[in-house]
């Protein structure tokens, strides 16, 4: 055998349990998961499948529960987004000041990230059912002792977006504090001594230097929230429901939950996996954009 | 010019007087800012904790005073260790088996095809790594329902039990663990240098000795990286199990049974606090031993 051949053999021996295992899982699924989307598939053993072109997709847009459930997702991205990245900075400027429990609260800050979803979204449920209104009796405030978070639409979400900022925020954080060591330290001495306060160092300073972090830190959340199914299975399930326009639909059945439902709990597996093409889509062209957006900026920074 | 400079001068006095008390209380009010946060990141935690050592009639009149007595924390563990609907030693051995085999895997077969990926330059390799890449921004969602129905048509079509399985759950894992592995595998190797490989296969080293001897040990920083990442989306994973093992079935994970027991309860708060403890206690322990590396290595994960 010569060395080419030998090489060769080598090079299919080393690539293959990984891409194997990655087109079975991954590559395959996905068109076949393109081709369902076309079809009238049903998932059950035996039924035949029929090709119904772009049905499953017409129908989607003219289902009011999707379009809420897309508005939805927009807006508890929208605010996740804000809301996470707003706490993560303030935190890591906090976080590296000089201190002596730097570390401690640098660690405490990112613990929830390591709770998963599931378990998190259970921990906030009692939260809002029990603690809040319980506090509202101790502490005898009215108002908080007849809250319930979790019965009101919009509340709700904010009770999402909430418990999904108190297990990211730790994590952007630490990218942000990645970022903030490698501000050149005169830099920001430099413009103390020329009497910039704070905020004036924040914007100008600051914020242009770790211009970087912001675009994988805007990218990180948005993904992230854009998928949000874990948190919201054990928080709300999707509730409470309301109505839009004249049809009920749930409150926090945003697009991950949305997909798992039509096609589980209604049985409309095609209709569901159209709706995953689409929300694929989507999330590509948004964080696409959002990456050429940012990067343009850093440039202009 | 001269007023310009003497405003200077008069900025950087104010700075220099106003530095030492100014400066001072700015810290300490800062420092009660950051305590503050702390003290509310930690609340919910403390939540768990107390109301994991509450009798069901105390967690539902007074959720947030202190328990009653402490040894309630003992009788509810004890009660969620051996309550058979939960099977939560089982669960524990059960989520430890799929992320260790599933984290040794990943990283082995990830570094594997990285290095060769790297190192061999020819169409093939590189429409492999884009392959790779492409990988990286499928959503699950996207391919959750047909890659069920695959499994199940290859269990239709060779008897090949991929529903339900350790080795199935195991597969699945790799398939959507390795196009992040191979990317940072890829990106960390590019940087290490060939004459050493080059001298050994000269001197007749066969490759594959090359990549365990020389290569594996240069690694070690990507493999934390990788396994922390993984380590921490398998453990804690709930949609992708759900989907391969189900729910209430015989092979459960940690959030599985969580999910089952949780999810079917008609409020037993008590004890949902206690499982909702133990399940994070493991995690944290872990957290507290290798928090240096934990963290380097998920910051670095996320900014290349």
């Amino acid at each position: 055998m010569n060395r080419y051949t030998k090489n060769k053999i080598v090079f299919w021996l080393f690539v293959a349990p990984a891409l194997i295992a990655f087109i079975v899982v991954v590559i395959i699924p996905f068109f076949m998961g393109i081709y369902y989307s076309m079809t009238d598939w049903s998932a059950i053993a035996g039924e035949e499948t029929t090709f119904i072109g772009l049905a499953n997709y017409k129908e989607m847009f003219s289902d009011v529960a999707f379009r809420y459930s897309f508005l939805r997702t927009f807006l508890f991205t929208l605010f996740s987004v804000i809301s996470v990245n707003i706490v993560s900075l303030m935190l890591a400027l906090l976080v590296t000041r000089e201190s002596k429990f730097r570390n401690i609260f640098r660690a405490g800050f990112f613990v929830p990230n390591l709770i998963g979803g599931l378990v998190l979204g259970y921990i906030w449920q009692f939260i809002f059912k029990s603690i809040v209104p319980s506090m509202g009796t101790v502490f005898n405030i009215p108002a908080l002792e007849n809250l319930l978070i979790l019965a009101e639409p919009n509340l709700t979400l904010l009770g999402v977006i909430m418990a999904f900022t108190w297990q990211y925020a730790g994590y952007i954080m630490m990218i942000y504090v990645a970022a903030l060591m490698n501000v050149p330290q005169d830099l920001v001495e430099a413009s103390q001594i020329d009497g910039a306060n704070f905020w004036n160092r924040l914007r100008n300073i600051i914020v242009p230097m770790i211009a970087p972090a912001f675009t994988v830190t805007t990218f990180l959340t948005l993904v992230n929230s854009f998928k949000q199914f874990d948190i919201i299975i054990a928080l709300t399930s999707g509730g409470p429901a309301t109505l839009y326009g004249d049809q009920v639909v749930n409150s926090t059945e945003l697009l991950a939950v949305h997909i798992y439902n039509v096609a589980f709990t209604y049985n409309r597996m095609a209709e569901g996996q159209a709706r995953a093409i689409i929300f694929f889509l989507v999330l590509s062209i948004v964080s696409l954009a959002q990456v050429y957006y940012n990067k343009k900026k850093e440039v202009e920074m | 010019m001269a007023t310009e400079n003497s405003t200077a001068v008069k900025d950087f006095k104010d700075y220099k007087q106003a530095t030492p008390t100014k400066k001072k209380v700015v810290k300490v009010v800062l420092f009660i800012i950051t305590f503050i946060m702390f003290l509310l990141t930690m609340f919910p935690f403390f939540i768990v904790i107390i109301n994991s050592a509450k009798s069901s009639l105390e967690i539902i009149t007074e959720p947030i005073l202190m328990p009653e007595n402490w040894g309630n924390l003992i009788k509810n563990v004890v009660e969620i260790w051996n309550k058979p609907s939960l099977r939560y030693p089982s669960s524990v051995l059960t989520s430890v088996i799929i992320t260790v085999i599933s984290l040794l895997t990943i990283s082995l077969f990830s570094s594997m095809a990285a290095w060769v990926l790297v190192r061999t330059k020819t169409k093939t390799s590189t429409f492999i790594f884009m392959l790779f890449i492409i990988g990286l921004i499928i959503p699950f969602q996207v391919v959750m329902f047909p890659l069920v129905a695959l499994f199940r048509n290859i269990y239709l079509a060779t008897g090949i039990k991929m529903l339900r399985t350790y080795y199935g759950m195991i597969f699945a894992y790799i398939g959507f663990g390795t196009p992040l592995s191979v990317f940072l595998f890829h990106g960390f190797i590019k940087s290490v240098p060939m004459a050493l490989e080059e001298a050994a296969t000269i001197d007749g080293c066969s490759k594959p000795r090359v990549f365990f001897n020389m290569i594996v040990p240069v690694l070690k920083p990507i493999f934390v990286t990788v396994l922390i990442l993984n380590g921490i989306w398998i453990w804690n994973d709930f949609l992708l199990p759900s989907l391969i093992l189900g729910v209430g079935q015989e092979i459960q994970t940690i959030p599985l049974a969580i999910r089952a027991f949780a999810g079917s309860f008609v409020k037993k708060w008590d004890l949902i606090m206690t499982t909702v403890l133990m399940a994070a206690i493991p995690v944290i322990i872990g957290f507290l031993f290798g928090q240096k590396h934990i963290i380097k290595g998920m910051v670095a994960g996320t900014i290349k």
